[in-house]
């Protein structure tokens, strides 16, 4: 009690595991504390801070207060009727399937790892394998405490600039504390997916337009190796939740169940440069061949369809020290070049990158400086080096050019100056910001870096 | 903020008319620009050098003056500054001077004037820095050493011992802030082409100031401890070090 009360001083780093700063850690288990530490921080601001999953400098802020978010980790109440579940914020994804399954519920969205907290999500307004909405968009209703209000609960249409400032505000507008999400009825906890090849990029899209709609989730795992003339070859998979019918009957008794299981853990220290062109390429002509040739249906678990890398804990320290970055951008479609350019940038530079995520989305985030837009995505890590700055930032002017932008959440190396181009409603999150926080209380490394806050970079 | 890829966004220089600190924040502003304070005993003899910064990139240079020797003044300075601009990304250390060796050996003040820049001034600014970098909770601190202190030669002992020091000073104040978020490393360079070295016979190996800038950004993305400039510096001072005093009495570079 004593330590969460006075902080203790720790070094924080996104999952890229780059630029590490130091500040004081609080890992406060009520809302009284909560609301005590946000209205009077330390002169350098605090931020919230959920399982440490953003890639970059979000979740971290320099000489200042972070609060960690870990205890407050109580499912509160669910309601059937309704079909929601209200939750502390620092309840982890995990946490709320192995609660939910076994009662026939499912979280609306699911991103790429459950290890990811509520609060956290709604305030990255994540997204995953499912194409018409973001996790934001199925919250009814959420707690934060402001520097300005103190403890609020939130309400998307009647608090719309609060709330749709809050998700997506990479935790600048206030701490998050709890949420009521909507869910959706499932008979299993299985999923029925179809694998299949794809030769080349423009094969994978036509593909993934052509049948898409059949599927609730879809992905593209792309091999950003592949040998010339099959520039982009993928492997595609989609699926949708099984009914009870579709399991074989010795699966029956056990349909809801969930036991995924943290299969190994990377080892403590990795030399740099174990992550290189020939490693890579090997390990993704393996995964590409490990896929059938010919389309196939399987009836899978969650854990392998949604969280494949969550099989392995702390696979981010395969990087080395040097850590890595994940480059992720949304473009519209009719910009499908933007993609096409980027796989052909990244295999002209001979560039390490595993197998590269690609998704489409078809709505547009509610969130005033939210990521999804109609569109194309495209995600792939990267170890940090210093050569990949121009490189990056090249895309990023193609990115602009389309319309697009990059995931503020993957985000630790954009140039301020193409924020507004990216986020156009940028100001409106600005000024509804500014109401709930209008002395800067709230503070991270990321808005030291891009100025999201515009409060200048110079008072630090 | 400092980016995962080791672009900066602001950058402190004492010694603002360095050859070697102009060339490092050149590379630095020409890649996304960033502000730059130059400090230095009379801050418009860095009229020159903010313009060259300016036209290389750099969204904003300043000049403030800064007394290596003027103790009293460094902690004021010091607050003053961080309170005026804000966090650095980066602080370079680069304030020194060669002196006359040749008059240190008889001129006592000579001598003193060497070592008080060098040394006690290098400390008595890196005392506050380091405090407010420590509060700031991230950045990197580079001081720019030579090798001439690796092993202090017959021609050159007064700088070399002052040299000898600060780079000591260094090495256990980069162990003292492990974990704190703020990064220290030291450069040494071997024989560089700058307007202190002018009229001087390059040693072998010799480097210009835009060979040390290189090694010096790519060592600060990098995270490294020390960097040793041309890098084979590193092994030729590995050897030199150990040589026996009555060989190296006679070695020609001695």
């Amino acid at each position: 009690m004593a330590s969460s009360e006075t902080g203790a001083p720790e070094l924080l780093s996104g999952w890229g595991r780059t630029s590490p700063t130091l500040a004081t850690v609080h890992r406060p288990d009520d809302l009284e504390h909560i609301v005590s530490r946000v209205t009077a921080p330390s002169p350098r601001g605090l931020i919230a801070r959920g399982l440490g999953r953003s890639y970059g400098d979000a979740a971290q802020n320099a000489g200042g207060d972070v609060l960690s978010c870990g205890n407050l980790d109580a499912v509160l109440a669910i309601d059937v009727e309704k079909g929601t579940v209200t939750v502390e914020s620092g309840v982890s994804l995990d946490t709320l399937l192995r609660v939910l399954l076994p009662l026939g519920w499912f979280p609306m969205v699911i991103p790429g790892t459950s290890y990811v907290t509520v609060g956290g999500a709604i305030a990255s307004d994540i997204h995953g394998k499912f194409r018409h909405g973001s996790f934001a968009d199925y919250v009814d209703r959420m707690r934060v405490v402001t520097p300005a209000r103190g403890a609020c609960m939130l309400e998307p249409e009647a608090d719309a600039s609060t709330f749709w400032a809050t998700s997506g505000g990479m935790g600048l507008t206030g701490v998050i504390t709890e949420a009521t999400l909507k869910l959706q009825p499932v008979e299993t906890s299985r999923i029925v997916s179809d694998t299949e090849r794809t030769n080349d990029i423009d094969d994978c899209m036509a593909r993934m337009l052509d049948r898409d709609h059949e599927y609730r989730y879809s992905v593209a795992w792309i091999d950003c190796l592949a040998p010339a003339g099959h520039l982009g070859r993928a492997v595609l998979a989609r699926g949708n939740h099984a009914v009870l019918d579709e399991l074989p009957a010795s699966d029956r008794p056990t349909a809801r169940d969930y036991a995924p299981r943290t299969l190994l853990g990377a080892p403590p220290w990795i030399p740099n440069g174990l992550i290189n062109f020939l490693s890579v390429r090997a390990f993704n002509e393996v995964w590409f061949r490990k896929a059938p040739r010919t389309p196939q249906r399987h009836v899978e678990g969650i854990k392998p369809f949604f969280f494949p890398l969550d099989g392995v804990r702390d696979w981010n320290r395969v990087y080395g020290s040097r850590g890595f970055v994940q480059y992720q951008f949304v473009v519209p479609f009719g910009a499908e070049r933007v993609v096409r350019t980027a796989l052909e940038r990244f295999h002209a530079a001979r560039l390490p990158t595993f197998v590269a995520v690609l998704k489409r989305f078809e709505h547009d985030s509610r969130s005033l400086i939210g990521f999804p837009m109609s569109g194309w995505t495209l995600a792939l890590d990267i170890p940090a080096s210093p050569a990949l700055a121009p490189l990056l930032d090249g895309l990023d002017e193609l990115v602009v050019e389309a319309g697009g932008r990059v995931y503020l959440t993957k985000d630790s190396r954009l140039r301020p100056e193409l924020l507004g181009a990216m986020y156009p409603r940028l100001d409106d999150w600005r000024t509804a910001r500014a109401a709930i926080d209008p002395e800067n209380l709230l503070r991270s490394d990321m808005d030291r870096r891009l100025d999201l806050s515009g409060a200048g970079r110079r008072h630090a | 903020m400092k980016d995962a890829l080791g672009e900066m966004q602001s950058v402190l220089v004492l010694g603002g008319t360095s050859d070697i600190a102009l060339a490092t924040v050149r590379k630095i502003v020409a890649r996304r620009g960033a502000r730059v304070v130059l400090a230095a005993r009379k801050p418009e003899a860095c009229q020159p050098a903010a313009a060259v910064l300016r036209a290389a990139g750099a969204s904003e240079v300043h000049s403030v003056a800064f007394d290596a020797t003027d103790f009293a003044s460094h902690e004021g300075f010091v607050r003053a500054t961080f309170d005026r601009f804000g966090d650095f990304d980066l602080v370079l250390v680069a304030f020194g001077v060669l002196g006359d060796q040749a008059r240190a050996e008889h001129d006592p003040a000579a001598a003193v004037e060497i070592v008080q820049t060098n040394f006690t001034g290098a400390v008595s600014v890196t005392v506050p820095l380091v405090t407010r970098l420590r509060a700031q909770g991230h950045g990197t601190l580079v001081l720019l050493s030579s090798v001439a202190g690796e092993r202090v030669r017959r021609s050159n002992f007064v700088y070399g011992s002052s040299k000898a020091g600060i780079d000591g000073y260094y090495q256990g104040l980069a162990a003292s802030l492990a974990s704190s978020g703020v990064h220290v490393m030291i450069v040494r360079p071997g024989f560089v082409h700058t307007k202190m070295t002018e009229g001087l016979k390059a040693a072998p190996l010799s480097v210009t100031p835009d060979a040390v800038a290189d090694a010096v950004v790519r060592g600060i993305a990098r995270g490294h401890d020390v960097v040793w400039v041309p890098p084979a510096m590193r092994y030729v001072m590995a050897v030199l070090r150990h040589i026996p005093v009555a060989v190296f009495r006679r070695l020609p570079l001695a």
